[in-house]
């Protein structure tokens, strides 16, 4: 299964490698990643693949929720589905 | 592939444009839960309603963590109980209120639909009993929803139900006066009623339903509105054309979340409800959308045609982008749930005669709105009698769900909270319609030919 982890907030140092940490510690390989700085919003996207993960989604989400809380900015993970839906006619 | 852009749109609408699914609607048949002794029966709808329905919950919490989209409500409709309790000797249909309220407390859903009755063409013994149970019913429950059926295109209007109706609903207000005649907010009568609705609170499973099925119902004004708000001085076939876009992708994830619950919780994925679905919130109105199409305020000349063109471009983009489209689909206008509506009931823009002429091209009828306490019963029918009149001559489903708020009067303020928020008593013609009302009899099906 593939997930796109979305972080949005005030630029911090750190941010990138925090996040990763995480994604490596439970076993998840990124698959892409892209970023921009709007003003001083930083969003970033990473495309993750979860199929070896080490611990469940909704502890993921949970932990990345946290670290989000900690720094100060939003970290959300969601099914790509969701996204190919939306954006993809030719997705089933 | 996806590109930055399209999943940041994705985003922006889920957190800040409050695109949700508004509701999972399990639909469930009681068919095989009559039986001539009322406990069993009762028995039989609270043990199967269970056995469906334990999941619905979970599941639905599920899909919302790992999709990231809000799922806001998780509801249950059930076959009419007209049609289940009307083999029972009982002489009131109260204690079926009482069990599929306390069904929907066990299984954890906010709203259980289908304490109905369809008695367009006339009253079977069920129906009578079941209507004249309504207002204790909504007096005596929480979570249950009742509507009835009072006209069709093929079968007309059957005025005795509309008399019938008018007075239920000063019942049911006077009941549940206590707190703003709340007991209405739950009853619908329609004609034209469509049997896969999931919205309450007209939803019930209707008899060409199967054994169960999963409805979905999608919402998103704020984002529609967001996406008119970069067309400032653009033509309306832009708008037009942007709604449709926007109706495809809201459409898009319904269909998706759709599926999945019908994968998980084992049970056939029905149709797909696209309609727009107001809140009280800031952002989620539909009221603010026909503004941004260029009104000053909603209930201005032009508001009737500037819907026309939202409902219709809503449909268009979102049966493209599902597999079943069903339910009502397209605009809801319920005062009491849109913020801008309210906003243009207090300001004097938005009558209710405006209103009425807006439920000739939106998707349901007049909903929500709060009318004095003294209205009397006849003049709550000649409403009923006039929009069931729009749905008949047009073929479309319209509705009535108003509150005669005991008590109250044009000034007064109704609070009935979340989701059905509060609404400005609005003033009705004061003129009687009496003598129509007690006349009774049916008003005849009509021709469809020689449309002008």
């Amino acid at each position: 299964m593939e997930a796109i982890v979305s972080v949005i907030g005030k630029d911090k140092k750190g941010i990138i490698a925090r996040v990763s940490t995480i994604l490596y510690k439970r076993n998840i390989n990124i698959m892409d990643i892209s970023q921009t700085i709007l003003k001083e919003y930083f969003t970033m996207i990473m495309i993750t693949d979860l199929s070896e993960m080490t611990v469940s989604f909704s502890e993921l989400a949970e932990e990345l929720d946290n670290l989000g809380a900690e720094i100060g900015v939003s970290i959300r993970i969601q099914h790509q589905d969701i996204f190919d839906a939306m954006h993809n006619i030719d997705k089933e | 592939m996806l590109n930055i852009n399209s999943i940041t749109e994705t985003i922006t609408m889920i957190q800040k444009e409050k695109l949700d699914i508004r509701t999972i609607t399990m639909g469930i048949s009681l068919l095989d839960c009559q039986d001539t002794d009322g406990n069993k029966s009762r028995q039989k709808i609270y043990e199967k309603i269970n056995k469906y329905g334990e999941n619905l919950v979970k599941v639905g919490e599920e899909l919302e963590q790992e999709f990231g989209i809000p799922i806001i409500n998780k509801r249950i409709a059930v076959t009419p109980i007209s049609l289940v309790a009307g083999s029972s000797m009982d002489e009131d249909y109260i204690e079926y209120g009482k069990v599929l309220d306390r069904a929907a407390q066990e299984v954890g859903v906010n709203f259980i639909g289908g304490f109905s009755a369809l008695v367009h063409k006339g009253y079977t013994k069920g129906d009578e009993i079941l209507i004249k149970s309504i207002p204790h019913v909504l007096k005596e429950t929480e979570r249950v929803c009742a509507s009835v059926n009072v006209g069709s295109t093929k079968a007309g209007i059957n005025m005795k139900a509309v008399k019938e109706m008018g007075e239920i609903i000063k019942k049911t207000a006077i009941l549940t006066q206590n707190r703003d005649s709340i007991g209405c907010a739950k009853l619908v009568v329609f004609a034209n009623s469509v049997e896969d609705n999931p919205f309450m609170a007209g939803a019930y499973h209707g008899a060409g339903e199967p054994e169960a099925v999963i409805n979905v119902g999608v919402s998103g004004p704020g984002v529609v509105k967001s996406a008119i708000e970069k067309l400032k001085g653009n033509s309306i076939d832009m708008v037009a054309e942007t709604i449709k876009r926007t109706a495809f992708k809201i459409t898009r994830a319904g269909q998706l979340i759709g599926n999945e619950a019908s994968k998980r919780l084992g049970i056939p994925f029905g149709i797909l409800d696209l309609s727009l679905a107001p809140t009280p919130d800031i952002g989620d109105s539909v009221a603010r959308i026909l503004e941004e199409i260029g009104l000053e305020s909603c209930g201005a000349h032009g508001t009737t045609a500037a819907l026309a063109l939202l409902n219709d471009a809503v449909k268009k983009g979102g049966i493209m982008a599902s597999s079943h489209v069903g339910g009502l689909s397209g605009a809801f206008i319920p005062v009491s749930e849109d913020e801008g509506m309210i906003e243009a009931v207090k300001i004097g823009s938005l009558t209710f005669d405006k209103l009425e002429a807006m439920t000739s091209v939106c998707s349901v009828g007049l909903d929500m709105i709060a009318i004095p306490g003294d209205t009397p019963a006849t003049t709550i029918s000649g409403i009923i009698a006039d929009e069931a009149a729009i749905g008949v001559i047009n073929n479309k489903t319209t509705a009535v769900r108003i509150i005669p708020v005991i008590g109250k009067d044009i000034g007064d303020k109704a609070i009935f909270g979340g989701l059905l928020g509060y609404a400005p008593i609005m003033g009705v013609n004061k003129f009687s319609c009496k003598d129509f009302i007690n006349r009774l009899g049916r008003i005849p099906a009509p021709v469809h030919s020689f449309k002008n």
